[in-house]
Formats: structure tokens, sequence, C-alpha cells
């Protein structure tokens, strides 16, 4: 690097970028949206649990159900607006090729057992190893996943062909909460792991 | 401040006018909009925006929830049916739901009820329930999907509602059927006119083929399986055609006034 001439530093500089900003812009207001979701969406859930427990009014949004639906009901134009940009661009720029494919299931293998040796490098930030990999795309399909589901529970007549796909209305509900469960073990890692390794939430924020 | 002391009758104690006022206003058990402070406390401490004025925040979710009226009333289709399902499907026993216990339901006489017509509508003789029953009626099974998220399949006889506001000479150019209950606290839900007109937007009479009773509405409720539960008024005593948008008994609450399956 100490050889670069003067002229090459900004050309430097551009590549050392390793989350370009409508990623990052994106990547906030979603977790704004998940988190409004997430919240409303457990009190909601309260006022006729398909399990048997209840969330604790601490950890959720709106009060009661009236008001919790219209923190859910406002939030999912922030967070399919928002997701229709992301998967929009994803494609569009190519990054979801080339940052998230291919995956094969030997390297998911073989990072999973580094990661958990405790050998696996965070050097690169801009490339991502295997188990990111799934983590990522999967996690993306589960987003899909949750809003048509969801999108089937608010509208099971209009929108009647979807609901039937999930199985109907009440198969849907079940769907909805699993995929909510999946999104909400995904930050627990997602957190944790970005507390892990602070250059990476580095960039999340500022880009490099 | 101008306006607010003209407002003042003079000789008349302000406190004892407040404490009236107060007494004007709805329960405010039943009016928690946006309480649970310690969840908006959470919400702060999360996204680190200011929500700690709950007004403004109420204010701006009111106005998502009125667009969302406006998107569902867009996307409404009006030859879309609810799907129906076979006599085996039906959900038993059927669940009785209310803000309000089963033996604190309304019991009416069906011999004294009359169902009331009112607005823009060319015939506005009141009807008993003999003359209803004799009104051509259509079953449905379909699926009764509750604000709460829980749903059931029922059975239900009865009157399409279009045939009804044809044959009174309804305005159905209005913008609503505003139907009033007798439920306590006086229960009231206004129905979109184009959701009124569908074609299984029905004047229930039975249930699984037998006299509605008392626990689901008797002697008349409104099965509309194009909507959230709340909005299939029981107990019904009356209905204005009307296009003013006069409320409802949880639409005020915060419930979405459209709530469109």
């Amino acid at each position: 690097m100490s050889s670069l001439a003067v002229s090459d530093r900004p050309a430097a500089a551009r590549a050392k970028v390793i989350q370009p900003a409508w990623v990052r812009i994106v990547h906030w207001i979603n977790a704004v949206a998940m988190i409004l979701m997430v919240m409303s969406g457990w009190q909601i859930y309260n006022a006729s649990p398909l399990f048997d427990f209840r969330f604790s009014a601490s950890i959720t949004l709106g009060g009661w159900l009236g008001g919790a639906l219209l923190w859910h009901f406002a939030a999912m134009w922030l967070l399919m607006v928002n997701g229709l940009v992301y998967l929009t661009l994803g494609f569009a720029t190519g990054r979801f090729a080339k940052k998230l494919l291919p995956i094969s299931a030997a390297g998911v293998i073989s990072d999973t057992r580094a990661a958990l040796t405790g050998k696996l490098s965070h050097d690169d930030l801009t490339r991502y190893n295997y188990v990111q990999k799934l983590l990522y795309a999967g996690i993306i399909v589960v987003g899909v996943v949750i809003v048509l589901s969801g999108l089937s529970i608010w509208k099971p007549v209009q929108l009647q062909y979807l609901t039937a796909l999930f199985g109907g209305y009440d198969v849907a509900r079940y769907v909805h909460f699993i995929c909510m469960a999946l999104i909400v073990a995904f930050l627990v890692i997602h957190v944790a792991l970005a507390l892990l390794v602070p250059k990476s939430l580095r960039a999340m924020i500022i880009g490099r | 401040m101008g306006r607010l002391r003209s407002l003042l009758i003079p000789g008349v104690d302000k406190r004892l006018l407040v404490r009236d006022a107060g007494n004007l206003m709805p329960d405010p058990t039943r009016r928690r909009f946006i309480a649970g402070g310690a969840s908006l406390g959470a919400l702060t401490l999360l996204t680190g925006c200011n929500v700690s004025d709950s007004f403004s925040a109420e204010e701006m979710l009111k106005k998502v929830s009125k667009f969302n009226d406006a998107v569902q009333a867009a996307i409404f289709n009006p030859y879309a049916l609810a799907p129906t399902f076979p006599e085996s499907a039906i959900t038993k026993p059927f669940p009785f739901n209310a803000y309000y216990e089963l033996d604190d339901a309304p019991e009416i006489d069906g011999k004294e009820w009359k169902f009331e017509v009112r607005g823009l509508v060319d015939n506005k003789k009141p009807w008993t329930l003999e003359e209803l029953y004799k009104l051509p009626q259509v079953k449905q099974i379909t699926r009764h999907i509750c604000v709460e998220g829980w749903s059931a399949i029922g059975s239900w006889t009865g009157t399409p509602l279009r045939d009804f506001l044809k044959l009174v000479g309804a305005d159905t150019r209005a913008k609503y059927c505003w139907f009033q209950c007798a439920d306590s606290d006086g229960y009231n839900s206004p129905l979109d006119m184009e959701t009124a007109l569908h074609p299984q937007t029905q004047m229930t009479f039975k249930f699984a083929d037998e006299i509605l009773p008392r626990a689901y509405g008797y002697p008349m409720k409104i099965r509309v399986p194009t909507k959230l539960g709340f909005k299939n008024p029981k107990y019904v005593i009356s209905m204005e055609v009307t296009n003013d948008y006069k409320g409802g008994y949880w639409e005020d609450q915060g419930y979405n006034s459209f709530s469109g399956s």
C-alpha cells in the first residue's frame, strides 16, 4: 500500500468502502421497522395467543390491541417499502449475487466448524464467510415470507389465493409467528456478533 | 386564550364545569389508546427517537389508519367472494365474544322488536321480525375472523342486505349504512356502501339453521364475511343510510374503521 501513488488514493479509499450508503440507510430503516413490527406484533399476539404464553407488557408496543394494530399497520408500510427498495437494489446492483452466492454445504460446514473453534477470520469484512452468506440469504427469504404471510392474515378474502398458498388463515398465523421467531433469533446472533466484531458495526454506520 | 375566556359563562364555577365535562367523557379504561408508558419508554430507548410525546404519535397513527382505510377501499373487490366451507367445517361450539359476559347480552323480545330504517331511503317504515322473516333468505358457511386473531367457521342464514336496500329504496350512492344495536353502551358501527352491497353481506336471522340464539345476536345480526368480526354488529335495532361518518363503538377507540378481510 505504501507504494501507491498519490493519484491512486481516491480509488483506494473507494475500494475500502465495506457497506455502501444505500445499504446502510436501508439497514437502519429496516432495523427500526422490524423492532416496531415485532413489539406491536407481540401485543397483537397477546389478544389471542397461539401458544401457552403471553409476552410481557414491558416489551410490547401499543398498550392494548387497538394501539398495537395501529403501530403494526403503520410500520408495515415502512417495512414493505424499505424492503422493496432493498430487494430491487440488491438485485440491480448485483450485490446479492456477489455477496451472498454461491453458498455450498461444504463451505457452510467448514466455516461453522471454524467459527465454533474460534478460527474464523474477520479480517476482510467485504467478503462474507459461508455461515454469513447462509444466514443473510436465509433472513431475506424469511423477511419475504413474513410479509406474505402477514398480507394473507390481513386480507384473507381479497388475497385468498395467497392465504390458501399458506394452507389457510389459521396456518398463516403460525407461519407468521415462526418467521417472527426466526427473525428474533437472527437478531440476537446478529447483534451479539456485531458487538464481538465492532469494526463490522462501524462499517454499517460510517461505511468503512 | 381570548376564545377560551369567551366560552366561560359568568357565575358558573369553572371547576364544577370541568368536572361535569369530565363525567361526559367515555370510560377512561377503554381509552387506553397508546397507553403503556413502559412500552413507549422501551421504544424510546431502542430507537433513540423522541416518542414520549404520545399525543403526536397518536395523531400520526390515526392518519396512517385513515390512509389504510382508503387503501383497503381501493383494493376491495366487490365481486370477490369470501371462501365458503362444507357443513363439516363448522366450528363447534362457535365462540361467544363481546365486551361483556353472555349474561349481560341484550335480551330482546322478538314480538316487541322493530327494525328502524332511517336516512337516505324512500320507505322509512319500521320492520317487524315477522315481516323480515318473509323476505327471501340464503345460507352461507363462511369464516368469521376476529380482530384479536382467532377465527371460527359458522353457518348464517338471512336476507342479502343489498336486496333489502333495494326494497326500501335506499340511495346506494350514499357512503355508509350505519347500524345501531341494543348492546349496553349502545354498540354501533358504520359499513361502507360498497361492502353493504357485497353479495355475501347479510341480514342474518339464523345460525346453524336455527333461529339466531341470544349469544349470536337475536333477533338480527349483520353478517359481513369481508370484514373483521367487530364490523358484524349483533342485536341490530336500526340502520341509517348516510353520507356522514358517524363513528362506531370500537372504531372510535382506535380499531381501523374499514377493517376489511
